[in-house]
């Protein structure tokens, strides 16, 4: 559409407060989209996206005779589908619509006012030469499949699991290890109310086993998806644990009966404190209570030579099967959250703590283990050699705050530090040291809790910890180890002697989030943690719809804060699936059947399997409810007989040429 | 009577900004005080001002009093502080440029070895290119306290003793080179006047 | 081979001779060509850094500009405070523009080539990683007959640049040590800094710290320590008569360049290895590497 035909486009620039009019001089690119051709009115506003700004789109199309707008503000992510529905309910096709970002794109990323301003001018000019040439368009709607795939069983993966499971909504819920619980399970107590993490876990864990609707696959792990909002399909391959799940009536002789009499292998779940079999559970309370061969330990698998005493035990059950092999489960499902959870730091990065050198440095996580009543010494707090220690160090800040290693404030180690000194000295009556940089209990009960601490005459000492070393200066260090630290409040250099050191690692990203963001196809924020859509107004969603975070793996967090986001997650998928489809943008392509030579090129290149070949007319074709708009094909046509709606080539060159024609 | 009072008009924050703005100090204004610095510095036991202080004073402003504490003088330079900061600050570098300013601004005990040492050291190889040991210390000791050199006596024998003291005057052929070198380059301490 | 370039450092030509001596017999064994830079000089150390930041990084660039002048790829430099003067010019210069253009600006202006890929070394991680442990277990000749070592590696050689080995415990030293079958001990204080110059500016605090270095070397068993600096060896071979005086200690042990002990073993001349330059631990000196004991007197 030209001037000549009656193109009349309105323009509306937004101040967003300072956020923008701070940077770009709004007045100065009202005025100069004034004189575009076409543009029958344009403006500047405070705040565009208030009921005003709104009215304000409404009223022009009205009074104006408006056929376009183009609304210069903020990312098209937050409000391009507010301007949009402006422009739907003042009279025209919503699709009459072209939104320019100068915040995110241009006042935000900018200092430089002039020039500021005139990248604003330049982008406002290509959007009216491209919305000109815009047509009138329908919005689709897809439906949404009301089975959710949640990936993690920690306490977040449970919990969202359980929430969808109990309003009706069917589960699948993926586990990477033998049995869910993930860090939680390790614990005994936890903060700030000391509560036995078991007795508020265990019966989680074995709802989730029981809920008719939950599919459980542990010791699986999600191998691709595809599709989209509403739609997804995903493939979950299912290692063998060589033991069949629905035949194993969970009595463990299998484990009695090895051969190994001894267990020899490091138990991971008790972070090498103790030792297992080659066939094993992970935790007394594990679900499934199924047990799992390891491979890399199991004579059987390197020799073929073991007598097989646990197929022997399991008698008629037949529930071992040592040739069992990895299944793939296909399933389709509407929307997926995500609760893969942390990892703890690795001490031994911090050499100057002395983790993997000096026996008597653990980390919190080996001490939440021997505190654990069904940990590797049930319970008792006692040294490598045996010795209860009479004194205690806990190092704060272990791979946190650091630029050296991780940046960020792991937000959970003040706490359980707090909760190792009580349980600790509780348990040894030892002396107890904590030495931090800054004590960070800002939750519910969290300042009580370190009050009840202070009271109990646990150490503060302020300082971040120079050294673990072996380094005597005289007797009474003689065969201990000494902290070094500068006690910052008293102002002293102090060296400290202990029987233990506690390093109070941080929370980083899962050694595979990289993998795993790109297998969701969603973004994570330098650090490696999942990026949320918006740190305040949706918390729980990521810029790929239907894809929803909870628990660790957006962020350090506590167990309460875990819990609610999981349940917020739950929350944004049942609202999905109630709502029973969701919109879609017309953004598919379209062949244009009188150009199409019948190449047969994008045909195999389509993710979706969109496109079909129609013998008859030896003609490509797109089935527009399949087609996600990807562009693939559009861009390989070698005859360019392949369109898109949204992104038609002229509306790509008017925008293009608008955009150069500065001067 | 110990007084501790500290007024605002006795600080300088012009100063401080300029401080973060020198090779290796721009973290400044991000120490997090956490003592981390002062934890690994094998001199901090003798100095009157941890390192971690010396740095709040510095942020604060309060120029005096961090260009005339000793802990300057006793930084050996090992960088066990930079090693360790959380920060990433070069408290090193950060020393350095603190000596620098306090010898230029006479900010230090007139006979204090430590800094007459570093402008023996200076004018020595800026003139001939090498540091001879022998003359070096003999200045040092004879401009701050020749009593030193009774107590390196023994020392100096020893040396002798096993051919590890030389009294030639070392010094390079390219002296003019230097000249040329330097010449271009700033008058001692323009670098922070 | 192209030869490796050389900058001795004041250090190696008064108190620390004993270390050139040894470090070029050394490399003579090994074949490793090495060739002096014409005309260098001193670093500049920590003093000249403490009058004038910006003229102590062109004085020690010259050095760098004259490697490259000779075509040097490496440039060794033995002194741990030189390694780290020459590294830092290079990092700072790279790093800040304003330092980067003032010491090329000058360098130009005394007719010298603008800074460009000298790789500066130290002798320690040449040995490691251009020879590596394997040659060197290979080419022992003389079987170890002294008694257990505690390797020292100060600071300036690991920090700030952990390129020669790791800031916090570094090993390469006591691996080659152990590739020589030297028993080495725990040394927790292996990086903690001697007090460089302190012995000088402020005596009984630069002593205080060699006596607690020389003590917790005792205390893990070493009956001598080796070292990779000429100013870390002078400060803890120089003071232990002062030491003995004023604690009432025994302390009298040998402190060697590990350029000296990896000498012996692969089979260079005794007498080039500068062993006679040691104030302290003469007897055992004598007695561990006098090839019959009968000589050991004559030999110290
Ligand atoms: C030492 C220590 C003590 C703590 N003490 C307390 C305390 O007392 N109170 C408190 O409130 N908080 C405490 N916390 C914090 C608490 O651990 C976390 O808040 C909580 O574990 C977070 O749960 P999550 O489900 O998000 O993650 P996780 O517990 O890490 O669970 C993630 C689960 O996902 C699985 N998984 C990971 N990747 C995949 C994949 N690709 N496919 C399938 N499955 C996968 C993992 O195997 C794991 O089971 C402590 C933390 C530490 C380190
Ligand atoms: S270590 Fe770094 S952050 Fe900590 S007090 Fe020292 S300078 Fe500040
Ligand atoms: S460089 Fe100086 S201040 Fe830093 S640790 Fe070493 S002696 Fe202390």
């Amino acid at each position: 559409m030209s001037e000549r035909d009656g193109l009349r486009i309105g323009v509306y620039v937004c101040h967003c407060g300072t956020n923008i009019a701070g940077t770009v001089d709004v007045r100065a690119v009202a005025e100069s989209a004034a004189a575009l051709p076409g543009v029958a009115v344009s403006r500047d506003y405070k705040y565009m996206c208030s009921d005003p700004g709104q009215d304000l789109i409404r009223q022009d199309i009205q009074k104006f005779g408006l056929n376009r707008i183009v609304v210069a503000a903020c990312s098209p992510h937050l409000h391009e589908h507010t301007f949009r529905t402006a422009t739907r309910t003042g009279g025209l096709n919503e699709f009459y619509f072209q939104m320019v970002n100068i915040r995110e794109q241009d006042s935000w990323v900018h200092e430089h006012k002039g020039a500021a301003t005139r990248k604003a001018i330049d982008l406002v000019r290509a959007a009216a030469r491209r919305v000109a040439r815009h047509r009138a368009l329908e919005k689709s709607r897809t439906p949404i499949h009301p089975a959710v795939l949640v990936v993690g069983g920690g306490i977040a993966g449970i919990h969202a699991a359980l929430t969808l499971a109990n309003a009706g909504k069917h589960v699948y819920l993926v586990e990477r290890e033998p049995s869910i619980g993930g860090h939680m399970a390790k614990f005994d107590k936890t903060f700030p109310t000391l509560d036995c993490a078991a007795c508020i876990l265990t019966p989680k864990m074995s709802a989730v086993k029981n809920h008719p609707n939950i599919t459980l696959w542990t010791y699986s792990e999600v191998t691709a998806v595809e599709g989209y909002i509403g739609n997804y399909k995903a493939t979950i391959a299912r290692r063998p644990r060589y033991i069949d799940e629905d035949l194993c009536a969970g009595c463990l002789e299998c484990i009695d009966a090895c051969v190994f009499r001894q267990a020899k292998v490091p138990d991971e779940f008790n972070e090498d404190l103790s030792r297992r079999k080659p066939i094993y559970v992970p935790f007394p309370q594990a679900v499934p209570l199924v047990p799992v061969i390891d491979p890399e330990a199991c004579i059987e698998f390197h020799s073929h030579k073991c007598k097989k005493t646990c197929v022997t035990a399991c008698g008629e059950r037949h529930a071992v099967n040592l040739r069992a092999e990895e299944k793939l489960e296909r399933i389709d499902i509407g929307s997926i959250v995500l609760a893969t959870g942390f990892r703890a730091y690795d001490a031994r990065r911090s050499a100057n703590y002395g983790y993997g050198v000096y026996p008597n440095v653990y980390t919190a996580l080996e001490v939440e283990r021997l505190i654990n009543a069904s940990g590797p010494t049930a319970g008792e707090v006692v040294l490598r050699d045996g010795r209860t220690p009479q004194t205690v160090g806990i190092v704060h800040c272990v791979g946190s705050r650091d630029e050296n290693t991780n940046r960020w404030c792991s937000r959970v180690c003040c706490m359980y530090s707090l909760k190792l000194a009580h349980l600790v000295k509780e348990r040894t009556g030892a002396e107890v040291f904590n030495f931090y940089i800054d004590m960070r209990t800002p939750g519910k009960g969290f300042e009580e809790f370190y009050q009840k601490l202070l009271s109990e005459r646990v150490h503060f000492v302020r300082g971040r910890v120079a050294e673990v070393t072996d380094w005597a200066l005289d007797s009474s260090e003689e065969g201990r180890l000494v902290i070094r630290v500068e006690d910052t409040l008293a102002g002293l250099f102090r060296r400290i002697p202990v029987d233990m050191v506690i390093l109070s690692t941080g929370l980083e990203p899962q050694p595979d989030a990289g993998d795993v963001r790109r297998l969701f196809n969603i973004s994570s924020s330098p650090e490696g943690f999942f990026l949320e859509r918006h740190p305040k107004l949706a918390p729980v969603n990521t810029f790929t719809e239907g894809v929803l975070l909870a628990g660790c793996c957006q962020g350090p967090k506590d167990i309460p804060d875990t819990v609610a986001q999981a349940g917020a997650a739950a929350a944004e998928a049942l609202a999905l699936i109630d709502a029973g489809s969701v919109e879609t943008d017309p953004n598919t392509a379209y062949v244009m059947e009188e150009a199409c030579s019948g190449c047969k090129t994008c045909v195999p290149l389509c993710p979706y399997h969109a496109i079909s070949f129609a013998q008859a007319a030896r003609k490509a074709e797109i089935n527009q409810a399949l087609c996600k708009g990807c562009g693939t094909c559009v861009a390989a046509c070698p005859s360019s007989s392949i369109g898109q709606n949204l992104f038609e080539d002229d509306e790509i060159f008017e925008e293009s040429e608008g955009l150069l024609a500065y001067a | 009577m110990l007084r501790t009072l500290k007024y605002q008009r006795e600080a300088d924050p012009e100063w401080a900004r300029q401080v973060s703005e020198r090779p290796g100090c721009e973290g400044l204004f991000s120490c997090l005080q956490c003592g981390a610095c002062s934890g690994s510095c094998p001199l901090s036991i003798y100095m009157d001002l941890t390192p971690r202080r010396v740095i709040a004073l510095v942020r604060e402003g309060f120029r005096r009093d961090a260009l005339s504490s000793m802990t300057i003088w006793l930084c050996a330079s090992c960088y066990s502080c930079a090693a360790n900061c959380p920060r990433q600050i070069h408290v090193t570098d950060l020393m350095y440029s603190l000596k620098r300013e306090a010898i230029r601004s006479r900010l230090y005990p007139p006979r204090l070895p430590a800094p007459i040492l570093a402008q023996e050291f200076y004018a020595m190889v800026r003139k001939h290119g090498r540091n001879s040991e022998f003359w070096l210390v003999l200045r040092m000791a004879l401009r701050s306290n020749p009593l030193l050199l009774l107590t390196m006596l023994r020392n100096g024998w020893d040396l002798v003793r096993t051919g590890r003291l030389s009294l030639r005057r070392e010094r390079i052929h390219g002296t003019s080179e230097l000249v040329a070198l330097s010449g271009a380059g700033p008058r001692p301490g323009r670098a922070e006047a | 081979m192209k030869p490796y370039g050389y900058f001795p450092g004041c250090s190696l030509r008064g108190t620390g001779a004993g270390y050139e001596y040894s470090l070029l017999a050394l490399f003579r064994v090994l074949d490793l060509p090495v060739e002096e830079i014409q005309d260098w000089n001193c670093c500049g150390a920590t003093s000249y850094m403490s009058i004038d930041e910006e003229s102590a990084f062109v004085l020690s660039a010259r050095n760098l500009a004259l490697a490259q002048k000779a075509g040097c790829k490496d440039l060794l430099a033995p002194c741990s405070a030189c390694y780290l003067v020459l590294r830092k010019t290079q990092d700072y210069v790279a790093r800040y523009p304003k330092i980067g253009s003032h010491v090329q600006e000058s360098l130009r202006a005394a007719g010298l080539p603008p800074l460009n890929g000298v790789r500066v070394r130290h002798p320690l991680e040449v040995l490691y990683s251009d020879v590596g442990l394997e040659r060197i277990r290979s080419r022992v000749v003389r079987p170890w007959r002294g008694g257990r070592v505690a390797c020292y590696y100060g600071c300036q050689l690991v920090r700030p640049y952990d390129e020669v080995d790791r800031a916090h415990n570094p090993t390469r030293m006591d691996e080659l040590l152990a590739a020589i079958g030297a028993p080495t001990v725990d040394y927790p204080l292996k990086t903690l800094c001697c007090g460089g110059a302190l012995t000088g500016t402020m005596h009984p605090i630069g002593v205080r710290m060699n006596y607690i270095l020389l003590k917790e070397a005792v205390r893990k068993g070493a009956q001598a320590v080796v070292t990779v600096c000429p100013l870390c060896q002078y400060n803890l071979d120089a003071h232990q008569a002062e030491i003995r005086r004023k604690t009432g200690t025994t302390i009298d042990m040998p402190v060697f360049f590990f350029t000296q002990l990896l000498g012996w073993a692969l089979g260079a001349d005794p007498e080039s290895l500068g062993l006679k330059r040691a104030i302290s631990g003469r007897k055992s000196i004598a007695q561990w590497f006098a090839k019959e004991s009968a000589e050991a007197d004559a030999y110290v």
